[in-house]
């Protein structure tokens, strides 16, 4: 049995820390030599920043890393232009260029196994009936897909009686609303969205027209806080206030990226994202270094097992963290848990430029 | 007959002619893919009138799998 297949056969969050470890090592020391191999400007990279030292590292700090903006600019894929099944990009909101991530058959499916490990250790293998807070026009073709779009196709597998609860112009259907959860009263059901869009399109509206929700079930959500940091509306609070208007309690946020699809970090009962099988997340100072000390801020790296048809298996994200322990989280689930405390200042980005320079 | 439904679930939903959908059609290729499989799902559901597990929703990657878990439902080719 490879890695891989040993990682997919454990239950999620059972594997001790230490011994996850060495299996991740073993495979991202293949995957860095597997992509050295298969890709030009990653070869280059590995060449100019790390001298060619690759395929053996002793740590997982020591796996080569680039900053996640590369993809932003150079075109990574370890596949011929024939394999590429799906062009996976991401929002750019804040910036005129978008990432491009190439998924080839093999992958997709990986991703979407793996990512199926992990979302049914938390609401069980039945497929619940499913709300989700967009609108369907989000979700473009698959072969040019958006962060956003894949989002919704990814976490779709896990609903049936899929019902769209916006319209095109991302207006509330509450008569529809209404009726899918009269549809559905007594059966659990599980509803996902993008976290500020479940605030702001589908709990202030109901807020707004008095409507209060009787349902029973998940919510997962995802996106990030910057939005909500800016009107001052915490995790504690968005938690609280979907209870109050829905009645859902069992509500996950997870934290993942365009870059590494399929293995996310979901945030457990006790408000901490936990590493699954797939992955692990390793801090780094503003030097770069690693810093792996418990309640210390740092810059997460992401290192991930699946990316085989692009070099995505260890990126430096631009996004702060705090690891609050390994194993012993009051969940019962073992691994890493974390908080996110941000985004890397604008100022700071220059250690990382420094290393996307070398790259360039 | 029941090869029929379920053929016909694929073709509907791929825009493909019945004889396009052979053991060997696969998720990638002639238009299957994420958007298409979801589709591919309800319309299986829906014409058997069964709900498959997460699992197998993820595991149906080619239409002779499909065969196969379906017959984990009692549903006989």
């Amino acid at each position: 049995m490879n890695v891989i297949e040993k990682l997919f056969e454990y239950p999620q969050y059972s594997i001790p820390f230490e011994e996850k470890t060495n299996f991740l090592l073993k495979e991202l020391n293949n995957l860095t030599a597997y992509h050295y191999e298969k890709c030009v400007p990653y070869q280059n990279i590995i060449k100019t920043i790390y001298h060619n030292n690759y395929g053996n590292s002793k740590n997982l700090s020591e796996i080569p890393f680039f900053p996640v903006r590369l993809f932003k600019n150079i075109e990574l894929k370890s596949i011929p232009d024939s394999d590429v099944l799906k062009t996976l990009t991401s929002s750019g909101t804040t910036s005129m260029q978008v990432s491009k991530i190439f998924i080839d058959r093999e992958t997709s499916l990986l991703q979407t196994k793996a990512l199926a490990s992990i979302v049914t250790s938390f609401i069980g293998n039945k497929r619940l009936p499913m709300i989700i807070i967009d609108s369907e026009t989000s979700l473009g073709t698959a072969s040019g897909m958006s962060a956003r779009g894949a989002g919704l196709v990814g976490l779709s597998n896990f609903g049936r009686n899929h019902f769209y609860a916006l319209d095109g112009n991302m207006q509330l259907k509450i008569k529809e609303l209404l009726e899918f959860s009269e549809k559905h009263s007594g059966e659990k059901i599980l509803i996902f969205g993008f976290t500020f869009m479940v605030w702001q399109n589908f709990l202030e509206e109901l807020k707004k027209n008095n409507i209060k929700l009787n349902l029973d079930g998940y919510l997962i959500h995802s996106g990030g806080w910057k939005k909500l940091t800016e009107i001052a509306v915490s995790n504690e609070i968005f938690k609280e206030k979907i209870q109050e208007q829905t009645g859902i309690s069992k509500i996950h946020n997870f934290y993942g990226m365009v870059e590494q699809v399929g293995s996310i970090y979901m945030e457990c009962e006790q408000g901490y994202f936990h590493s699954p099988n797939f992955s692990e997340i390793i801090l780094r100072s503003f030097d770069l270094k690693p810093s792996n000390i418990i309640g210390k801020e740092g810059i997460i790296q992401t290192l991930s097992v699946l990316p085989k048809s692009y070099p995505g298996h260890s990126i430096l994200t631009e996004d702060l963290g705090i690891i609050h322990g390994i194993d012993d989280c009051k969940c019962g689930r073992k691994g890493v848990y974390f908080t996110i405390s941000g985004r890397i200042p604008k100022a700071e980005l220059r250690g990382c430029s420094d290393v996307y320079a070398l790259a360039g | 007959m029941n090869i029929e439904k379920l053929s016909s679930a694929f073709s509907n939903v791929l825009g493909l002619n019945g004889d396009k959908i052979t053991d060997d059609l696969s998720y990638g290729s002639l238009g299957w893919d994420s958007v298409a499989h979801m589709k591919i799902i309800a319309a299986i559901e829906d014409s058997f009138d069964i709900m498959l597990e997460t699992e197998d929703v993820i595991d149906m990657s080619s239409f002779k799998k499909a065969k196969e878990i379906l017959t984990k439902y009692g549903i006989a080719f």
